[in-house]
């Protein structure tokens, strides 16, 4: 068996990450055009930012140390509100969201109910909970209760739409056979889907308590309650070490409550 | 044990007495706290103007259709705008969370002393903290504009892609890592050859999905000054002119929409 | 109605198909092509045929899991096909059914997977609660010491074996009281063993307790082994219906075509090959006896 073609001297190069070289060469192209027009609009305006940066400085000095007295009794009001608004709202969010979940699941409602249901939770998520928010405060007046519906309404779109997937994924043969056995609808929802749905919904529903609990602190800047008007003010002031003890204590709610969440989800698995 | 045998009859329940009270207890504990968080809630909250609330809102819907359809010309530069501030400000991020994801998984970090509780620390902290808030920040020393906001998307997204980058690495299967490591090869080269090509489709997936949290983080990033669609937003609300609300809520919604699209398709591309 | 009444008439109805056709309307495939026979109270029959044969779809048009497009399903005196939902729930409490891949709720226990059988007995509240009556317990306890799995009973069903776990299904089923059992390929996912046994329990449960049965099922010796009657399904349309004794090689040949069945069977047709332009043609009508 003579080799007839050589091995040395044989080139090798690695397989680019896309194969076609056309594509390739106009997603390059593409990209560093578009890098250049994109950084041309960002505006570098160096005056201000050296203005700017002398406050940043002061800002950050503001860490050095926090204060959490001055407007002590301010800041544990917003943290409080925050916590109550979040919670109630995650509460009552995912009460809501199983009716809409469940009807947004294609195995268990026909087509026109199914539609409904899906646009509401699309509405949802789609519309950033910010300008969700700005709306409920125009609607319902500065404070907890336009909060409480932002959340509230976020919550709905995002879980609702988690556990109407979950229950379309689900084995289908126990639901078959509950009907075979003639169970009513809501007996085949409790036996059927339920038991194969709830553990993930559950650790669902506490990662979206949690997402409440951070997203709480941003909704105060429009408004709508919670230590994120507190923020807003301080920064407004320009009192420095009290947004610093505000950032910190934002930052520690968040690991709280997310360390609270894994935890909790662990020991429902 | 569910199964009770009483005068000789076979009974079972569901839970067993002890399992039964727990949860009795801790449903009415969550119901006491919600009941107290309901109370807190109504105590301030003006309820006249909640109710009045229906009205209201019927009052600006009517004023939002038509929308003023002429004034979406003007938008075509916010959007861009807010376009840019999302993708730059997303790449940023890339650039900064991959070393810092590094440094903070347990199996590749340098230090475990030092190294990995700093990388830990920039990612908590990136994250905790929501974009408008960065936001704010930014505008007072930045100054109002397109910088300040990409400046803060990309503060917000390192933290974001950093933790998932960092629990995608502490996943990876060491098996392959090891047959490198056998060779010989330093940890910079196990690290190239064999950590890299398993967190690459997860890695331009986590990176894809933060783009389109971006673009709609972006369109609102206005309201605090940080340039982008929602100046205008906020000027327009500010201004009561309901009609150009409602345009630039549909441009919103379109862009979310083609993002959520484009960020769909290419995840689904890659894994 | 006339549903309820059964439950008063000691007597098994029987079961009578009429011309019963299922048409995929989008693809004009019909599943099922007029399918007619009787079913008598007690009977064992085992539906054989090649997959695609059309053996599920009957099994799940009869307690309308998949509506028939025509034909009538009559149980006694009242047409299955022509009951609104509600009756139809009433009247699929009396027809118990067996899956192939068991179709139990994994989380659940046995004990709860065997108490879903009473679910159509029992209100909405008594099942959220799981308060069902003492004598649905009682009677769950029976079953469970039948089939042999007593100390499962508050076991998870995802930890059981496949054979465990098909039990579990068949005494969910007959937790339903009822006088009608369909079996949809209650071995397929079981290996030879266990499937014998699964197929015995079967068979002795129904003589027990005097149920007509039709069971879907692949497996041609088995069936043969543990029904009396044997309908052979192909394209939709019965090209067998007798006991398990006339089903021999040729007929096997008709039902399944030169593949799929044992090799004595294969040795069979060789006697009705004939080569015809160099290509093997089987000699239908002289295996039919007609030549």
């Amino acid at each position: 068996m003579a080799d007839s073609s050589p091995s040395v001297g044989r080139v090798w190069t690695p397989p680019p990450l896309i194969a076609n070289a056309t594509l390739r060469w106009i997603i390059l192209i593409g990209t560093v055009v578009y890098l250049i027009a994109a950084f041309g609009t960002l505006d570098f305006n160096w005056q201000r930012i050296a203005q700017g940066w002398e406050r940043g400085q002061r800002f950050l000095g503001g860490f050095t140390p926090p204060d959490f007295v001055t407007r002590g009794e301010a800041i544990l009001e917003g943290v409080l509100e925050s916590l109550w608004m979040a919670f109630a709202a995650s509460v009552v969010g995912i009460i809501l969201s199983i009716p809409i979940g469940v009807c947004g699941a294609r195995n268990l409602v026909p087509q026109p109910i199914y539609m409904v249901c899906r646009s509401i939770m699309a509405v949802s998520r789609t519309l950033p909970e910010i300008l969700v928010a700005i709306l409920f405060v125009k609607l319902f007046g500065f404070g907890t209760f336009a909060g409480f519906m932002t959340l509230m309404f976020a919550t709905v779109g995002y879980f609702g739409k988690l556990l109407a997937e979950d229950i379309e994924a689900a084995n289908q043969a126990p639901l078959e056979a509950m009907r075979a056995a003639g169970a009513s609808w809501l007996q085949r929802l409790n036996y059927a889907v339920q038991p194969l749905v709830m553990p993930r919904a559950i650790g669902i529903a506490i990662y979206r308590m949690d997402m409440n609990f951070r997203e709480s602190a941003v909704i105060g800047i429009v408004g709508a309650g919670g230590i994120g008007a507190t923020l807003n003010t301080a920064f407004d002031r320009y009192e420095f070490p009290t947004a610093a003890a505000i950032l910190i204590l934002i930052i520690l709610i968040v690991l709280g409550s997310e360390y609270l969440s894994t935890f909790c989800r662990r020991l429902v698995r | 044990m569910s199964v009770a045998s009483v005068n000789g009859k076979r009974e079972w329940q569901r839970y067993d007495g002890k399992q039964g009270l727990l949860r009795w207890v801790l449903w009415l504990i969550g119901a006491a706290v919600f009941v107290w968080c309901w109370q807190k809630i109504s105590a301030g909250t003006e309820w006249s103007f909640v109710l009045d609330a229906p009205e209201q809102g019927a009052d600006i819907l009517g004023r939002m259709v038509p929308p003023e359809w002429s004034y979406a010309r003007v938008l075509l530069r916010p959007l861009w705008d807010t376009l840019n501030m999302a993708t730059l400000g997303t790449m940023i991020a890339v650039v900064l969370a991959v070393p810092l994801a590094f440094l903070a998984a347990q199996n590749t970090t340098p230090s475990a002393e030092f190294a990995r509780p700093f990388a830990l620390f920039c990612i908590v902290a990136s994250r905790s903290i929501n974009s408008l808030i960065w936001a704010l920040v930014l505008v007072m020393i930045l100054g109002p504009g397109v910088l300040a906001g990409t400046v803060a998307i990309a503060l917000r997204s390192v933290g974001f892609i950093g933790k998932l980058l960092y629990e995608a690495i502490e996943e990876t299967d060491h098996r392959p890592l090891d047959a490198i490591a056998s060779t010989g090869a330093s940890s910079g080269q196990i690290i190239s050859y064999g950590v890299v090509p398993q967190i690459m489709p997860v890695f331009a997936g986590i990176a894809v999905f933060r783009w389109d949290i971006n673009i709609r983080e972006s369109t609102i990033l206005g309201l605090v000054g940080a340039g982008g669609i929602g100046l205008q937003l906020n000027s327009s609300i500010g201004n009561l002119d309901w009609s150009r609300v409602s345009v630039i809520l549909l441009a919103i919604f379109a862009t979310v929409i083609v993002s959520e699209w484009v960020s769909a398709s290419i995840r689904k591309a890659v894994t | 109605m006339a549903v309820w009444r059964l439950h008063l008439l000691k007597f098994m109805p029987s079961l009578h198909l009429e011309k019963l056709t299922k048409r995929y309307e989008r693809t004009g495939y019909d599943a099922l092509k007029s399918i007619s026979f009787t079913v008598e109270p007690g009977q064992i029959i085992a539906l054989i045929g090649p997959s695609g044969a059309g053996k599920s779809t009957l099994i799940r048009c009869i307690n309308r899991l998949v509506e028939p497009t025509s034909g009538k399903v009559q149980w006694g005196d009242v047409d299955l096909v022509s009951l609104n939902s509600g009756q139809l729930r009433r009247a699929r409490r009396k027809i118990g059914m067996i899956f192939q891949e068991f179709a139990l709720v994994d989380r659940l226990s046995v004990m709860e997977n065997v108490l879903s059988g009473r679910l159509g007995y029992v209100n909405f509240w008594q099942s959220l609660t799981r308060r069902f009556p003492q004598k649905d317990i009682d009677e769950a306890f029976r079953l469970l010491d039948r089939v042999g799995l007593s100390e499962f009973v508050d076991k998870r069903a995802d930890k059981l074996s496949g054979g465990q776990r098909q039990r579990v299904g068949i005494a969910r089923a007959l937790m339903q009281d009822p006088d009608l059992l369909l079996v949809d390929e209650p071995t397929a996912s079981l290996d030879p063993k266990t499937s014998r046994q699964i197929m015995r329990l079967i068979g002795e449960l129904c003589r027990e307790r005097k149920l007509t049965a039709i069971i879907n099922i692949h497996d041609v010796p088995l069936a043969k082994m543990f029904a009396e009657r044997i309908i052979g399904l192909k394209d939709g349309a019965v090209v067998f219906d007798g006991p398990p004794d006339q089903l021999a090689g040729e007929v096997l040949t008709r039902i399944y075509g030169e593949e799929d069945w044992e090799e004595a069977g294969q040795r069979a047709l060789m006697k009705f090959v004939q080569v015809g332009d160099g290509v093997p043609v089987i000699d239908n009508d002289r295996m039919a006896g007609l030549r």
